[in-house]
């Protein structure tokens, strides 16, 4: 095959997965419907939104770069303290909290990142979780800037756009939050469907077959891990202002630990795993709240322990069949 | 200043006995393993158990915590770990997580959560002073024993059968199993004796660290600075690890007790960027 040929052939491949297929967007149609659906349920649909989005950053690195971590709460609560103090001390615009809160975290992933792109998996998994315990550390130690661990107390946030109001009901939260996560999904589409994010996948499937074929290997990672990182400052951020409150709680290694429970529910690499995933956790853990409020983690872990030693593939089938169908449903629209 | 050296030591052996087990299965089957603080935690409350319900004397409680850890471990690794060794890491580090946070929960439900004591015997009581240092009787005690235990099972390593199939084993699975070693019934057996020890180290370790049921998730890093730092083909690497962690944390919690853990999780940070493959990594082919 001649090169500009096979050109072609890679461009016309990066437009076709760029394309929308149907079941995205009733998926994006039932998730602005959602609000008048269950109007009772906005504060959880927020939380979703949210866990989502935080879901959708790792996700960047895992599914796509395969960067293993244990530490994404790390940039959660960057984020999230970075919104809360600046609006706490500086505006209490909510977008110009967002613009901070991704700033500061996703600075911190690229400081990170050279410590994170070396080694294995295995030192990775260590890092991150180093990392992520030494910001706990730091937000509990320099208690008169974050409040310690009595949780940053008494956020003010601002109307949105400076035409809503953040109401009771978690109405407003919720809309803003998804609008948030839509418009940050369509930016990752974008990236992941562009040379960029082939780049990316080609060194996730074999590191030294990209650097041979002239992928700078190191640059690209680190650009993604910071881009996710930012990502996960975003969720930080809006979890911050929708909640108006910021504790410790968002640095915590669980946070980490449920993220990729998360994930492993969705599954990795499509950019909808952490969507699908974020939905069903938030659904499993709500429904296990009402009934054995304090024990839920041991439900957590059981499932964590179930999926991996094999309840995976039964889901992830039962999700390729009703994708499948879908499809099929699509494409008998479009004819 | 020389009594918190001491504290500290006591606290490293502690930490050692601990941890050996963890690093020597993550360096035969290449598996994480971060649930090995829920084997300590149920030494721990073994002996606490023992004591309290059936009156034993401490010293007997000690090998009870040993052999209860054991055997769940060797029970576990037959039945769920097994089907874990091809998996990634990832998927591995998943799994144990969900161990742990279900053998939290669990003792949480079973046990309350609440901090557990032992009351150590009237000769373990205390501290005395040699010249000029204060030396607490328990921490002498913990220091013999792990001590011996160290020695013993460097020994066990270096100079015995076990041992020696345990390091062809550990330093190359494949070629250990075509020379007829039967590798996987050797890791069972290093399971159960990682786990015992893990139980042995948490009845000790009650006293100095304490006891409840978020253990498990407290020390997690602690196991695994011990073990990424000591590297995982010998015993000394995790000892000379497992004394530095405990000499630090103590000394950094006494004089600087407002960083807190950070020094430890720095130091951590620090080591694995300078040292990738361990503190005292052999060059390997």
């Amino acid at each position: 095959m001649s090169a500009p040929a096979f050109e072609t052939r890679v461009r016309q491949s990066l437009y076709a997965g760029r394309r929308w297929h149907p079941a995205e967007i009733a998926f994006w149609l039932l998730a602005g419907a959602a609000c008048l659906l269950f109007p009772r349920q906005s504060l959880l649909l927020n939380e979703i939104a949210i866990l989502a989005l935080f879901a959708l950053s790792l996700d960047l690195i895992l599914g796509f770069a395969g960067i293993v971590s244990l530490g994404h709460a790390a940039f959660l609560g960057t984020g999230a303290y970075a919104a809360g103090l600046l609006a706490k001390h500086v505006t209490a615009d909510p977008l110009a909290g967002l613009g901070v809160g991704m700033a500061a975290a996703g600075l911190l992933g690229l400081v990170t990142s050279p410590l994170v792109l070396r080694g294995t998996d295995l030192t990775r998994l260590m890092i991150t979780l180093g990392v992520a315990l030494i910001l706990y550390e730091l937000a509990n130690s320099f208690g008169g800037l974050t409040g310690g661990a009595d949780g940053l107390q008494g956020i003010m946030m601002g109307p949105v756009l400076g035409l809503f109001d953040f109401d009771i009901f978690g109405r407003t939260a919720y809309l803003y939050s998804l609008s948030v996560l839509f418009v940050l999904f369509l930016v990752a589409r974008r990236v992941t469907n562009s040379p960029f994010g082939l780049s990316l996948r080609a060194i996730r499937d074999n590191p030294l077959r990209a650097s041979a074929s002239g992928v700078p290997n190191g640059k690209r990672l680190a650009a993604a891990y910071a881009l996710a990182a930012a990502y996960a400052g975003a969720a930080g951020a809006l979890l911050a202002q929708t909640t108006q409150f910021v504790s410790l709680d968002v640095l915590d290694f669980h946070r980490s630990a449920d993220l990729t429970l998360v994930l492993i529910i969705g599954g990795a690499g499509y950019l909808y795993g952490g969507l699908i995933g974020a939905v069903a956790f938030k659904l499993l853990q709500d429904a296990i709240a009402t009934f054995t409020p304090q024990y839920w983690m041991f439900w957590i872990g059981l499932f964590l322990v179930l999926f991996v030693l094999g309840g995976r593939e039964i889901i992830h089938g039962a999700i390729k069949t009703v994708a499948g169908r879908f499809a099929r449903l699509g494409k008998g629209a479009a004819r | 200043m020389l009594t918190i050296l001491f504290d500290g030591i006591a606290y490293g052996m502690v930490l050692f006995v601990l941890g050996c087990g963890l690093s020597v299965t993550m360096g035969l089957m290449n598996f994480v393993n971060l649930a090995h603080g829920a084997f300590a935690m149920l030494g721990g409350y073994v002996a606490v158990l023992a004591m309290q319900r059936l009156g034993l004397p401490f010293l007997a409680s000690l090998p009870l915590a040993f052999l209860a850890a054991a055997l769940v471990g060797i029970v576990l690794e037959r039945l769920i770990y097994r089907p874990m060794y091809a998996k990634s890491h990832l998927d591995q580090v998943m799994f144990s997580i969900g161990l742990v946070f279900m053998a939290v929960a669990g003792t949480d439900w079973l046990m309350g959560s609440t901090q557990q004591f032992i009351r150590l015997p009237v000769w373990l009581q205390g501290r005395f002073e040699v010249a000029g240092i204060g030396i607490g009787r328990y921490r002498l005690f913990v220091i013999a024993i792990c001590g011996l235990l160290a020695v013993s099972l460097q020994w066990g390593f270096t100079r015995t059968r076990f041992g020696s199939r345990l390091r062809a084993a550990v330093d190359d699975a494949r070629v250990a199993r075509g020379l007829g070693i039967p590798v996987s019934r050797l890791f069972a057996l290093t399971f159960a004796l990682g786990s015992g020890l893990a139980g042995l180290g948490g009845a000790l370790g009650v006293e100095l660290m304490g006891l409840d049921p978020s253990f498990p998730l407290k020390f997690m890093i602690y196991f695994l600075i011990v073990v990424t730092v000591g590297g995982t083909s010998s015993i000394t690497g995790p000892f000379f690890a497992a004394m530095l962690l405990g000499v630090a944390d103590v000394v950094g919690k006494y004089l600087v007790p407002q960083v807190g853990a950070f020094i430890i999780y720095a130091l951590m940070v620090v080591l694995l960027i300078t040292r990738p493959h361990g503190l005292f990594a052999r060059a390997r082919a």
